[in-house]
């Protein structure tokens, strides 16, 4: 199987992908075997799935429910429309790179349509399907509390997105009515995976651009000399998991931000500097001058701005773009009325 | 005195806080008035350098640059042809 990247989502077939037959043409279809099985696991995993099917869509809809599969599902796209098209919608609203779709289809004519059109997808023909399960490329290192959530948590996703749409008033209130809490933490092992996974994903901002393993975790949460915080969002509708972590390392006389990380999926809710706010925060109880690591990659200008707008300015400067930036802690911004943060 | 309008557009569409007399100058710092948040900050540098097509260098990105109306059409003008 020719599969490059790590999958973060499949796009089903229906019509003798999933099940046996051709729903439209009036066949008593029936799963294919193992598919149910394929579809927990895979869910299990954390990895997302979705569905490109020609069919009418409230006849498949109804039989995806009556086989007691169509939670499996997120936008599902299920009309007469081109595949490439489908595929696109469904990589546009789950917001991840097209080379970690991995599109399933039993007709050639369908998977080279939406290969011409989206050149990183990865193709599979459903004759493999039953090696789906044993691919490294489905088999996450670490599965973890968040990965078995992460279905859940984009379907809490979309309806947040739904009511956002609809509410009339302006950002604030509906940022009020959202009752958010912002819990910050030191890391405990048992978030150490979440931790790592969250260095290694792409859809984040990252100070450094550093990637650290879990045994690099792990001894910076047993060190004396370094403060490794990670913090969770919750509100009304559910947990967003853990989506920021910052690596804190304590000197004489200073604190010195090494790492810090937040979730893209989080800073819709303002809520981008609250573990900055909360680190400078401490570093003035403590007398300590507070220092930050920053190396500008493609995707965090935007880490570069929070920074320079809760008053971090660059002490020194490297060749390949490196800098350090410290705060004289003299202006600390309050957070955001809007939440309610909690530190353990 | 367009390019202030513009600015301050785009402030009142992105405040975080909103009632119906709210009111500031071109010299009124909004970041000291609360009227934005950390997301704020992002959009306005997206929207300055897009609007302007221009790019903000990092030793531009002093919030002095950024805290008044006054301060960013300077800035702007400062970078571009716009006057």
């Amino acid at each position: 199987m020719d599969i490059k990247n790590g999958i973060k989502c499949v796009v089903w077939d229906l019509d003798n992908t999933i099940w046996n037959g051709v729903l439209s043409e009036g066949d008593d279809v029936a799963l294919n075997p193992r598919i149910k099985e394929i579809l927990e696991q895979l869910d299990q995993r954390g990895i997302l799935q979705s569905i490109a099917s020609k069919n009418n869509y409230d006849d498949a809809m109804r039989k995806l429910k009556e086989f007691e599969i169509d939670r499996y599902f997120l936008y599902p796209q299920i009309h007469w429309e081109p595949k490439s098209k489908s595929v696109g919608i469904i990589q546009q609203s789950i917001n991840i790179g097209m080379d970690t779709l991995l599109f399933i289809d039993d007709q050639p004519f369908e998977l080279d349509e939406v290969k011409s059109v989206h050149d990183s997808i990865n193709c599979v023909h459903v004759d493999q399907y039953t090696e789906l399960l044993s691919h490294p490329s489905l088999t996450p290192a670490f599965i973890t509390e968040d990965s078995k959530k992460r279905r859940e948590m984009y379907l809490q996703d979309i309806q947040r997105k739904q009511e956002e749409e609809s509410f009339t008033g302006t950002n604030e209130e509906f940022l009020k009515t959202l009752d958010m809490k912002f819990i910050i933490s030191e890391a405990q092992e048992d978030c150490l995976k979440r931790a790592e996974e969250l260095t290694v994903r792409t859809n984040q901002l990252n100070s450094t651009g550093r990637i650290y393993s879990y045994d690099e975790l792990n001894y910076f949460r047993n060190s004396h000399d370094h403060k490794l915080f990670v913090c969770e969002l919750t509100d009304k509708y559910g947990s967003y998991g853990k989506i920021g972590i910052a690596l804190v390392e304590i000197t004489e006389t200073h604190w010195h931000i090494k790492l810090l990380i937040m979730s893209c999926r989080v800073i819709s809710r303002g809520v981008g500097t609250v573990l900055l706010t909360h680190i400078m925060q401490q570093a003035q109880l403590a007398n300590k001058r507070l220092l930050a690591d920053f190396k500008n990659t493609e995707r965090n200008k935007m880490m570069y701005v929070s920074y320079r707008f809760s008053n971090f300015k660059e002490v020194s400067k490297e060749e390949d773009g490196f800098v350090i930036l410290e705060n004289d802690l003299t202006q600390i911004q309050k957070f955001p009325p809007y939440i309610n943060v909690l530190v353990q | 005195m367009q390019l202030h309008e513009q600015i301050r557009e785009f402030i009142l569409a992105n405040l975080v806080v909103f009632d119906d007399d709210v009111d500031f100058t071109n010299d009124d710092n909004i970041f000291e008035l609360g009227f934005v948040n950390s997301l704020f900050a992002m959009k306005l540098v997206t929207f300055i350098e897009s609007e302007f097509r221009l790019t903000i260098e990092s030793d531009e990105m002093e919030i002095s640059n950024f805290n008044t109306i006054n301060n960013i059409v300077n800035f702007i003008q400062s970078k571009s042809v716009y006057k």
